[in-house]
Order: structure tokens, then C-alpha cells, then sequence
């Protein structure tokens, strides 16, 4: 704890740093974050080697009610993720930091983003949680403009994030608001103590007023219109620490909350929980097949992954409340696995991403292609973190979607239908999603790395600086370590797992290199398969002799009879994605124009052919817009009452004068 | 017991075994399958064994690489054949106890030929011409209708056998020979049936004798490949529908797999799978010459019937427990 808090002082240092001037700026402010990541990492893996509590109440720092925060293995958890992430963030910075990024303003806010989302998994009151949980929200809105501060995109996308995320955090304060008003203090272990007296419809209102702030800050369908906006128009760092941390703090709020401090609740909760990550989930992974913006496609595989999150949690919690204590630490162990995994590969994504916008200037995968030549480190790196992504044995995404069916599965032993709802969702979520990621990441590797340049900015690109290299590079070790000794990761997570649970006689996992199952029969063993796959192919290099020594041949590619193949008749990632565009037409509401000019002379001959095509949110065009709208109008119309007499001014207040009196009495 | 051996050296040579079944078997009911739709059109056909001549005929030819290519093309084959054949050597086909059978698990199979399929995909985008990336998209949007049919029904056997793992699968069908005519069996079987004509590039969904550019599927996408390489993925997709073949044959009917340590069991085990392995091919081939191919556009309706019925298996399944 004593070394978290050194972390978090080194953060808040850094914050300070950036005042300092410009020569020295960048180098001590990144210098300081990164130590203070890297403390923040050693506390956090501490605390979940050992599956120790430490609890820290200081009355000075804030007025009134104090600063309560306290380190337990599932805050730690989510410390670990961000920590480790941030660590990898302030070293990229040193390197992607442009004009914009390297002003005092930006460096500090990032300073203060990393130092919030270091802080709300150990706050441990209302008031410390609220006002870390804030600090990150403002933050990071204002990270949003600082890289396109002029561009119109990144304005409204700044708005839509912060109209969100205080929707959200007034959800949240009115749940706890509920819980403490009729629960004794505001420190968790107080409320931790009253929940039981609670009457369950309180708690189930408080828990659902909670779970609408939380899930909209994990992205959550339909509370997600401000992820696929945000992520994209942030500098890259920023998104990535979105992505990988504060999204998953979501999460974090659902678990702590409704298993920890209330106690497991009802299996609708869970019900409510489980569907929010189901359709989600699905939502995400088909957004993500159509995105034509690099960064979008990561923003929407985000609500992907953590819709599958949410489906672990809500899996877990429903098996609890059955009484099922063992698959329910499975589910919950695997849901937590995955937000590790998914801070490594997603993190690492961003990071490349940021790479490639940084050296092509664009972030549209129609207009780029053929990096793998010009930038090989960086399309390894974002090949590997699609690798994951698209849960290739051996490496983490893998691991963790194997032990998550593992729970699933073994769910369908219980016979109520809550439950079966809960886990039949959970499976065809995550057997779907499984295909359509694949679909986006071969889209946004094959198109963006692979072929030939499509624009002046992909062909005269270039690699990224050695820290960026670096950064890409840690965020990338993760997938291996999950992938092939998840045995080892998986005792921590556990012990995260068990927070708020009843102790169960033993573990359900079995803890050896690969992954096994206690009760079941079932069992992973990604390092032994790894090698037989090396194996295979170190034989089919000796039989074969055509492919192991001589060198291949440079021909052109097939043209049909065509001499010239030129950039421009390659697949697009428009065209690659349309045939599931056209199969999922219904859900994605694509906006499709054909405009033909003709010949003045003759109109069977065309001049010019334009097509274009949109897939904006459905979600948003017809469920938020109508809202926006007529809020909008409601307003205008509000705006007549107003007509600057100061008569008609005192004729309201008397009315409301009466009308008060009335009902009163 | 004449033939007994220690455990790990039976496991080997059980999945050495497996492994070179597959090689051979898969190619010849390849070319088995032209025979019959040969025989049934009123032609002669080219022999059984046209495939494996092919292949030993690419093998010895030059490699050649399209302009543009990167890494990935060459790297492309050997993924596809190095995923396909570890799952060969860890699924249940010959015997319940292959080497590394504790780890065949469903979600390793189907994740280590979707490893393959993205191979083949990026290989198909990777020389940068319009065929490649035609070939890629389709190939990529019918795999990903395709493969969650093929989860969701083998989790309807799974749920049944408590355990996902395959050998356990099948193990656990040899003890309940009542499963085999379940309802739920019935659905999963069929959506499995789907999702193989989808997964080999089979008539109604591909038609793997075409080469005419705006109908292919599976040959637009490897159009670059020439030589060893070719021969590669040639074998890499040949074995990839014996596995499946094979897959389909023992979950559901999985008389004569072998469950003991001997040789004579292996051998039996062997020829039951060739034996079930045509059968499949035979039924498949009369459906191939009386179906034409589907309108890509339609497709999709055909998968997601497949889909369907395998969430219906999986319902069926708690249902009638």
C-alpha cells in the first residue's frame, strides 16, 4: 500500500512537472510517470501474490469527509491493468509527442488521467471513489481536444463523452446516495456492513441506478455512443488507456458494488448484466467488421470485449445466487482474465494504431495499405495484437475465451431458467463474436498492412521511433504470457475473484503451466501445442526442399490478361466488408448514395460515378438523435416564457408562490 | 495382452497415425468426390489419386511470389498446414487417446482451423490484386457465419457429455449409445452438415471446380500461390475437410474408434474411419451434383439456418435432459 501511494505521488508529481520548461518538460514528466506506473505495478502484484487488505484513512487531504482508500486483490487487479498500460503510455510519449502533446497542458492531464485511474479501484468511500472516479472523467474529456483541438469531430466528440460519463456519474451518485442514507457511514465497509439490512427492493434499485453509470462506462449497448466517438479522436496513448484501463473500471464499479458491497443481490441482476454484455458484444463485433477508421474498428472491438467481460460477470453472479460457488469463481476468474489480456493486446492495438496515423497522417484504411513494407515493426506488433484479438491458441485472447466457455458451460448444469438464459446468451455471444472479430482484424491488418499503398501518405511512410518501439513491445508481452503459461497468471486472478465471496473448499482451476479444471474434465496446455506446431512445421521445411533454400521468384500477380495492376484495384475496406454489410443490413442501417453525372451530349454515357457509403451508429441516429432533439425543442420553447418584463417575471413567481401554498396545504 | 504398450508411445503413434491418414485420406476423398460427380455426369473422371499426383508434382516446381507480396505469403502455407495438422493429431479420429488429447478441446479445434482461415485470408490480400481480396472477403464472411454453427453445435454435445473436450465427447457417446438418436443430436448433426459443405468450399456455397474469376471463393483467395507453396495450401484445405469429415463421423457415430492400448485396435479404428469417412463423402457428392451453387447473397440465409439449429440443439438439449 505504502508503495502505491509513492506511485501515485510520483503521478501526481509528474502532473506538476509539466509546468516546468519545454526542454526539460517531456523528459521529466514521462520519466516521473513511468516510475510512478511502474510502483503502482510492484504494489499491485504484491498485494495479489500475497492476497492481502491494506487500508489507509487520512481526514486532511479532502474537507470534511477525508480521503478513505483501501488495496484489496480485486482493486489490485484493475491496478495492475492500468498501471501497466500507463507505464507503457508515458514511455511511448517520449516519442509520439507532437506540439500538442508536448504542451503543459496536455502532459499534465495525462499525469492526472493515469493518477485517477491509479486511484478509483483503491477508493474505498463514496466521496473518495466519486471524486477519483471525476478526476478521470475530466481529465480524460480534456485529453479528447488536445491533439485536433480545431476539428469539429473531436469537439463533438468531447461533448458526447462528457454529457455521458455525467450522466453516468449522477446514476452512480444517487445509488450510493440511496445505500448511505439508509446505511450508516459512507466508508465501503460500512455500507459492506448495512447492506444485509437493507430492504432488497432499496438494494435493487440502488444496484440498477449503479449498473446504468457503471455499464455506460464499460461501453455498455445502448449507454456506448460515446465510446466509438472518444476513443478515435484522442491522441493514441490517450486511447489506449481508455481503452485498456478506464473502460474496464466499468467493470471494476459492476463487481465491486453489486458482489462486494452488496453482496450478490438476486440472479436478475445478473440477468440485467449478463444481456447488457451479450448485446453488446454482438453490437461491437459487427461495428467493428464495417469500421473503415482504424481506431473506430478498436473502439467498437473494445465494447466487444468487454461486452464478453460483462457476460463473465453476469454468468458468475447468476451461478452464485444459484448456489453454484465454484463455477461462479470460474466465470468471474475468466471475466477478469480477460480484462488483463485485453489491457495487453488492446493497449498495444492503440499504440500501433498511433503509429500509423503518426507517420501517414490518416487513420482511414481505405487510404492506407502496404505498411508491412515500410513500417515492418509496427504492423508486427499490431499483427500480433490481432492475433490475440482474434483468440489464436497460444496467445492471450485465447486462454482467457477458453475458460470463459469453461464457466459457460459448466453453467448449464444448473436447472433454473434465469440461469440457462443467462449462460445460452453467453455462449452464442461469444461464439458469434469469435467469427466477426475475425473478420475486422483480418480486415484491418490485410487492408492497412498488407498490398500495395493506396495514398502518398502510406507510400512515403515510415517506422516508428525506438520508445514508441518499445512501448508497442511491452504491451505485446502479456499476450504471450497469458497465451502460453496462463497458469501462472491465473492464481492471482483468482484470488481478485474471491473478493466478497464465500470461501470455497477448493480452487476450480487447477494451477500448472496450462490451464485444467478441477472438477471437470477439461484442459489447455498452449505451450505443448505451441511446440507441436513448431514441430510440424520444422518437418514440412526438412521434407520439403522446394520451400526451405530457394529463393522465390518476383512475377506480377494474376491480371486477368491485364498488364497494369495498380493500387487502386485492390480491395478496400469498404469492399471487403460489404457482403456482411449486406447480410446484416437490418442491424447496421447502412447510408448508401450512388450520384451518376452524364455526358452533356448524351446521357447513356457517364462523366463521373460517385458512390458513397456510411455506416453511421443506428443506435444513435434513431434513439439518441430524437432525444437531442427534443430536448432541443422543449428548450426553444422554454425560451418564450422569457420576454425580458420584469412584470411577467414577478407573475411567475407569484403563481409558483400559490401553487406551492396549495400543495402544501 | 499381445500388443499392449506403455501409454505415451501408443498416444504417438496413434497421432503420427492420424496424421498421416489425414495427409492421404483427405486428398483422396477429394478426388473420390470428383470421381463420383464424374461417374455421375457420364464421364470417366480423373483417377482417385489425380490430387496427390498434383501435389507431387507442385512440389517440385519453382517458388514464385507476386510483386507486392510481403512475409505473409510465404509464411501463409505453412500456418494453414501446421494448424490443421496439430488439430489432426489431437482430435479423436482413429483413437479416444491421442497425444495431447486432454488438450483437444472444441474451442482449440475450431480455433486452430479459424488460425488457418485467417492465414489464407491475409494471404489472399497480401499480393494486392482485386481477385485476393474478393476471394478473402467471401471467405472470411462465410467463416465467420460458419464457425459459430459449428461451436454452438459441438457445445450441444458438450453440454450433453458434461465436458468439452472431444476425446471425452466421444467417449462418453460410447457409454451412452441411447445419445446417438437424441433430438438434439439430430439438429446438431445437421447444422454440423452445413457448416462442413461451408467450411470446405463445397457446392451449394463454393464450387471447388471453378475457375471462373467472379464465382470463386476458396481459388480466388490462393490465385498468387504457385509450385510447393500451392501444393500447400492444396493439402492444407484437403485435410482440413478430411478432419472434418472425420470430426462429423466420430461425434455422432463413433462405433470402431479405438479405446485400448493395442495395435489391433488401431488398426480397426483406422479402417472404420476411412469406411465412415466415404460414406460421408459419397453423401456429400450426390448433393453436390444434384444442388447448383447458391447466389453469394443467399448464402448467408443457408448459414444462419445452420446457426439456428445448433442454438435449437443446444435448447432441445436442456430441454429433454
Amino acid at each position: 500500500m505504502t508503495l502505491l501511494l509513492w506511485g501515485l505521488a510520483c503521478c501526481a508529481l509528474a502532473a506538476a512537472a509539466a509546468s516546468l520548461p519545454s526542454t526539460y518538460r517531456l523528459g521529466v514528466t514521462t520519466t516521473l510517470g513511468a516510475v510512478g506506473c511502474a510502483l503502482a505495478l510492484g504494489a499491485s502484484l504484491d498485494t495479489l501474490l500475497r492476497g492481502s487488505v491494506a487500508t489507509v484513512h487520512t481526514a486532511r487531504l479532502l474537507p470534511m469527509f477525508g480521503l478513505t482508500l483501501s488495496l484489496d486483490p480485486l482493486g489490485a487487479l484493475f491496478v495492475l491493468a492500468a498501471a501497466f498500460v500507463g507505464f507503457a503510455c508515458c514511455i511511448y510519449c517520449v516519442g509520439y509527442a507532437r506540439d500538442e502533446m508536448r504542451s503543459r497542458s496536455a502532459l499534465a492531464l495525462l499525469m492526472t488521467f493515469i493518477f485517477a485511474l491509479l486511484a478509483v479501484p483503491i477508493a474505498a468511500s463514496i466521496v473518495s471513489f466519486l471524486f477519483s472516479w471525476e478526476l478521470m472523467a475530466v481529465s480524460s474529456m480534456l485529453l479528447i481536444l488536445t491533439d485536433q483541438r480545431h476539428s469539429r469531430d473531436a469537439r463533438s466528440a468531447s461533448l458526447w463523452y462528457g454529457v455521458m460519463t455525467q450522466l453516468g456519474a449522477a446514476s452512480i451518485l444517487l445509488g450510493f446516495l440511496l445505500l448511505t442514507t439508509h446505511g450508516g457511514g459512507q466508508s465501503f465497509a460500512d455500507l459492506r456492513h448495512h447492506a444485509s439490512m437493507l430492504s432488497p427492493t432499496l438494494r435493487s434499485f440502488a444496484f440498477a441506478l449503479t449498473l446504468l453509470g457503471f455499464a455506460s462506462k464499460a461501453g455498455a449497448v445502448p449507454l456506448h455512443v460515446w465510446l466509438p466517438k472518444a476513443h478515435p479522436e484522442a491522441p493514441s496513448p490517450v486511447s489506449a488507456l481508455m481503452s485498456s484501463a478506464m473502460v474496464a473500471l466499468g467493470v471494476y464499479g459492476i463487481i465491486r458494488v453489486g458482489v462486494d458491497l452488496l453482496g450478490g443481490g438476486t440472479v436478475w441482476w445478473w440477468v440485467a448484466v449478463a444481456s447488457f454484455g451479450a448485446v453488446s458484444a454482438l453490437y461491437g463485433a459487427l461495428h467493428a467488421t464495417t469500421a473503415t477508421d482504424v481506431k473506430r474498428l478498436l473502439a467498437y472491438s473494445t465494447i466487444d470485449i468487454l461486452g464478453l467481460v460483462l457476460v463473465g460477470v453476469g454468468a458468475a453472479g447468476a451461478l452464485v445466487d444459484t448456489g453454484h460457488l465454484g463455477v461462479g469463481e470460474l466465470a468471474l476468474t475468466a471475466a477478469l482474465l480477460l480484462v488483463l489480456a485485453h489491457a495487453g493486446f488492446k493497449g498495444a492495438l492503440f499504440l500501433a494504431a498511433g503509429s500509423v496515423e503518426r507517420s501517414t497522417g490518416t487513420r482511414n484504411l481505405d487510404r492506407l495499405g502496404g505498411l508491412i513494407h515500410t513500417m515492418p515493426f509496427t504492423a508486427g506488433m499490431f499483427a500480433l495484437g490481432a492475433c490475440s484479438i482474434m483468440a489464436v491458441p497460444t496467445l492471450s485472447g485465447f486462454s482467457s475465451e477458453w475458460l470463459l466457455l469453461q464457466g459457460l458451460l459448466h453453467g448449464f448444469r444448473d436447472q433454473s431458467t434465469p440461469t440457462l438464459i443467462v449462460m445460452l446468451a453467453g455462449v452464442v455471444a461469444l461464439a458469434l463474436t469469435g467469427g466477426l472479430t475475425a473478420v475486422a482484424f483480418v480486415k484491418a491488418f490485410g487492408i492497412g498492412f498488407l498490398g500495395q499503398a493506396r495514398s502518398r501518405g502510406a507510400l512515403d511512410s515510415f517506422d516508428a521511433p525506438p520508445t514508441m518501439k518499445v512501448a508497442m513491445a511491452i504491451l505485446v508481452v502479456p499476450s504471450f504470457v497469458i497465451g502460453l503459461v496462463p497458469g501462472l497468471v491465473v492464481p492471482l486472478v483468482e484470488r481478485a475473484a474471491r473478493v466478497g465471496q464465500a470461501p470455497i473448499p477448493s480452487s476450480p482451476v487447477l494451477h500448472g503451466i496450462g490451464l485444467g479444471l478441477s472438477h471437470f474434465r477439461g484442459a489447455i496446455e498452449p505451450t505443448v501445442l505451441l511446440v507441436a506446431f513448431v514441430v510440424v512445421i520444422l518437418l514440412l521445411l526438412a521434407f520439403s526442399r522446394g520451400l526451405a533454400n530457394r529463393k522465390a521468384r518476383r512475377v506480377d500477380a494474376w491480371g486477368c490478361g491485364r498488364d497494369v495492376q495498380t493500387s487502386r484495384m485492390q480491395y478496400t475496406a469498404t469492399s471487403f466488408a460489404e457482403p456482411l454489410q449486406r447480410v446484416f443490413s437490418d442491424v447496421l442501417r447502412p447510408q448508401t448514395d450512388v450520384e451518376v453525372t452524364h455526358v452533356a451530349e448524351s446521357r447513356y454515357y457517364e462523366q463521373s460515378l460517385r458512390y458513397r457509403n456510411r455506416v453511421s451508429d443506428a443506435l444513435e441516429q434513431h434513439g439518441y438523435r430524437p432525444l437531442i432533439d427534443a430536448t432541443l425543442s422543449i428548450g426553444r420553447a422554454a425560451r418564450r416564457l422569457q420576454n425580458g418584463s420584469v412584470h411577467r417575471y414577478l407573475a411567475f413567481g407569484f403563481v409558483a408562490l400559490l401553487v406551492v401554498l396549495v400543495v402544501l396545504a | 495382452m499381445i500388443g499392449s504398450v506403455s501409454s505415451i508411445t501408443y498416444e504417438s503413434v496413434a497421432s503420427v497415425l492420424q496424421v498421416l491418414l489425414i495427409v492421404v485420406l483427405g486428398p483422396l476423398l477429394v478426388g473420390f468426390m470428383a470421381k463420383v460427380k464424374a461417374r455421375a455426369e457420364g464421364r470417366i473422371g480423373a483417377p482417385v489419386t489425380q490430387v496427390l499426383r498434383d501435389l507431387r508434382k507442385l512440389l517440385t516446381k519453382e517458388r514464385l511470389h507476386a510483386r507486392h507480396a510481403s512475409v505473409v505469403l510465404a509464411l501463409a502455407p505453412l500456418v494453414i498446414v501446421g494448424a490443421t495438422t496439430v488439430a489432426v493429431a489431437i482430435s479423436p479420429l482413429v483413437t479416444t487417446r491421442p497425444l495431447l488429447g486432454q488438450s483437444a478441446d472444441i474451442l482449440v479445434i475450431v480455433y486452430l482451423l479459424l488460425t488457418g482461415s485467417v492465414a489464407s485470408a491475409l494471404a489472399g490480400l497480401d499480393a494486392g490484386t482485386a481477385f485476393g481480396g474478393m476471394g478473402s472477403s467471401r471467405a472470411m464472411t462465410i467463416g465467420a457465419l460458419s464457425e459459430p454453427a459449428l461451436l454452438v453445435a459441438v457445445i450441444a454435445l458438450s453440454i450433453q457429455s458434461g465436458t468439452s473436450n472431444l476425446p471425452g465427447i466421444v467417449s462418453a457417446t460410447m457409454n451412452h449409445p441411447d445419445w446417438v438418436s437424441g433430438p438434439s443430436r439430430l439438429l446438431a448433426l445437421v447444422a454440423l452438415v452445413i457448416v462442413v459443405i461451408a467450411e470446405t468450399g463445397r457446392l451449394p456455397v463454393d464450387n471447388p471446380s471453378t475457375h471462373l474469376e467472379l464465382t470463386m471463393i476458396h481459388e480466388a483467395m490462393v490465385l498468387e500461390y504457385a509450385g510447393p507453396e500451392l501444393a500447400l495450401v492444396t493439402l492444407g484445405a484437403a485435410m482440413r475437410l478430411g478432419l472434418l469429415f472425420a470430426l462429423i463421423s466420430n461425434l455422432f457415430f463413433p462405433w470402431g474408434i479405438a479405446r485400448n492400448f493395442s495395435y489391433v485396435a488401431l488398426l480397426v479404428g483406422s479402417a472404420a474411419l476411412v469406411a465412415k469417412t466415404i460414406v460421408i463423402a459419397l453423401g456429400i457428392a450426390l448433393v453436390e451434383i444434384r444442388s447448383a451453387k447458391l447466389r453469394l447473397f443467399r448464402l448467408p440465409e443457408l448459414l444462419a439456418g445452420g446457426f439456428v439449429l445448433s442454438v435449437l440443439a443446444v435448447i432441445t438439449g436442456l430441454v429433454t435432459r
